[in-house]
């Protein structure tokens, strides 16, 4: 199953290897002609203005709207669901705008409030989560489902084709969210 | 919850690869670093190649300025203290600057030791000529190294020195018995434990990214080429003539450095670029590299 790894800037290689543990055949996608015959796609940390900069560069942002349109599956991760988000309540710009929830950026606050914990996951149980600089979210729309929460908030999150965290499950060991991901990839 | 622990501090670093780096000076320089795509800014009293022409002790900037950019910007904000200098980490660090680089290109502030880098919350940023100074530094509790290079020079050849040393001097680690890995960690002045991580993974076990006279697009390419994750540009864009379109250039290249048409695409037409030195023309006491 080839998954694609979006890799204009991010921690590309942590997503690449865990996907690649998992037995899948990660792709690093720069360029549109990398989204053909794609199962689905991860969207990596990173930063969100930054990477969408890049995108817009080269058509990559246009072309990669129409196949999340089309329903591929997505997986973002930090900055990659600031990305997927249609709405960002403290940024005047919409990105990928396919996922119905609202998010705020770096809502964790500054690098030195980051921080490592364990949390509770719907049918996963528990699971490390690092949240650096994270995007929380703020409201979810209809047909969201929310399989995580931290201090109250939605941090994980999924509707349809689309799943996304505030943390960053690629840091750590522990490959069960890139697994379920590689689940919603195989059933389409 | 933990905060500040190293896999917080590394982790976030691992997020600005592929990126660029850029100093800016001002609020306004800060949101034009942003707009153009830069994934941090480095908030500093002048750019290297002013400390350098102006002389005299560069020290930490003013809190107010460093406040005044991080409030005008959404991606993270760095600023320099000076090597060794662990009140002005501090005040960084109270500050809440997302990352404090601990930067030869400030006039260091002690002749023995680096900052114990273990001991704060906020990550650091060293940089290195070669292994054994990467190693050191990683042992200090450093969560991301950079090649020294030759601060506020446009001149990339220093650059292109470290990262050359440093790549060879890991791939020389590679092979090598216990026996000659005590060895080699004498003659470079470098922990033993850190070299056995570092020969275990094949790689630097933290972000490397290349500074020091990185002034063009093309510049920038060739440091992605030789393996740095991303860059640093120092003076390179706001001592240009067109900054916005050269900082967008060399964010463009740094992603797609091994696009060779798309590199001709964006080094087109760019303005002036920094005015550069010789490294043979600075007089040895002012290299930036030896501190």
């Amino acid at each position: 199953m080839k998954i694609g790894v979006l890799a204009v800037q991010g921690d590309v290689r942590e997503h690449l290897s865990a996907l690649e543990r998992l037995g899948a055949s990660p792709l690093p996608v720069l360029k549109p002609e990398h989204l053909a015959g794609l199962s689905g796609i991860v969207l990596p940390g990173g930063e969100s203005t930054a990477i969408w900069r890049l995108m817009q560069a080269n058509g990559l942002a246009g072309a990669l709207k129409a196949e999340l349109e089309g329903g591929l599956p997505a997986f973002g991760t930090c900055a990659g669901m600031v990305l997927l988000a249609k709405e960002i309540t403290n940024w005047p710009e919409r990105f990928l705008a396919v996922l119905d929830i609202a998010v705020e950026r770096n809502a964790t606050g500054r690098q030195v409030e980051s921080f490592e914990t364990v949390l509770p996951v719907d049918g996963l149980g528990e699971v490390p989560a690092v949240f650096i600089r994270a995007p929380l979210v703020r409201r979810v729309g209809e047909g969201v489902e929310v399989l995580a929460r931290w201090q109250g908030n939605p941090v994980l999150v999924r509707q349809g084709p689309f799943l996304a965290a505030s943390f960053h499950p690629e840091l750590v060991e522990d490959a069960r969210l890139h697994s379920f991901f590689l689940e919603m990839c195989r059933k389409g | 919850m933990e905060k500040g622990t190293y896999r917080v501090k590394t982790g976030f670093a691992e997020m600005f690869k592929g990126g660029v780096i850029m100093d800016v000076t001002t609020p306004e320089q800060a949101r034009i670093a942003e707009e153009a795509g830069a994934v941090a800014v480095m908030a500093l009293e002048r750019v290297p190649a002013d400390i350098r022409a102006q002389g005299g002790v560069a020290r930490m900037a003013d809190p107010k300025k460093i406040k005044e950019i991080m409030d005008a910007v959404s991606i993270p904000v760095m600023a320099k203290c000076r090597i060794g200098h662990i009140a002005e980490a501090r005040i960084l660090e109270a500050l809440g600057v997302d990352f404090v680089d601990e930067s030869e290109v400030l006039t260091p502030a002690d002749p023995f030791n680096h900052i114990d880098k273990w001991q704060f919350r906020v990550p650091f940023v060293c940089g290195c000529r070669d292994l054994g100074e990467a190693a050191r530094r990683i042992a200090e509790g450093a969560a991301m190294i950079r090649t020294k290079g030759e601060a506020g020079t446009g001149n990339v050849i220093e650059a292109v020195r470290h990262m050359r040393i440093l790549n060879d001097q890991i791939r020389r680690l590679r092979d090598m018995s216990r026996a000659e890995l005590v060895s080699y960690a004498k003659e470079l002045g470098a922990p033993v434990e850190v070299l056995e991580l570092i020969q275990e993974q094949g790689r630097l076990p933290v972000v490397n990214f290349a500074a020091g006279g990185i002034a063009t697009p093309a510049d920038a390419a060739l440091m992605r080429m030789l393996g740095a994750d991303g860059v640093f540009v120092g003076s390179g864009i706001f001592k240009s003539q067109n900054p916005e379109k050269r900082a967008r250039a060399i964010v463009l290249a740094c992603t797609h450095y091994d696009d060779p048409e798309l590199l001709a695409e964006v080094s087109e037409d760019l303005g002036e670029p920094m005015a550069g030195i010789e490294i043979d023309k600075i007089p040895q006491e002012e290299l930036m590299q030896y501190r």
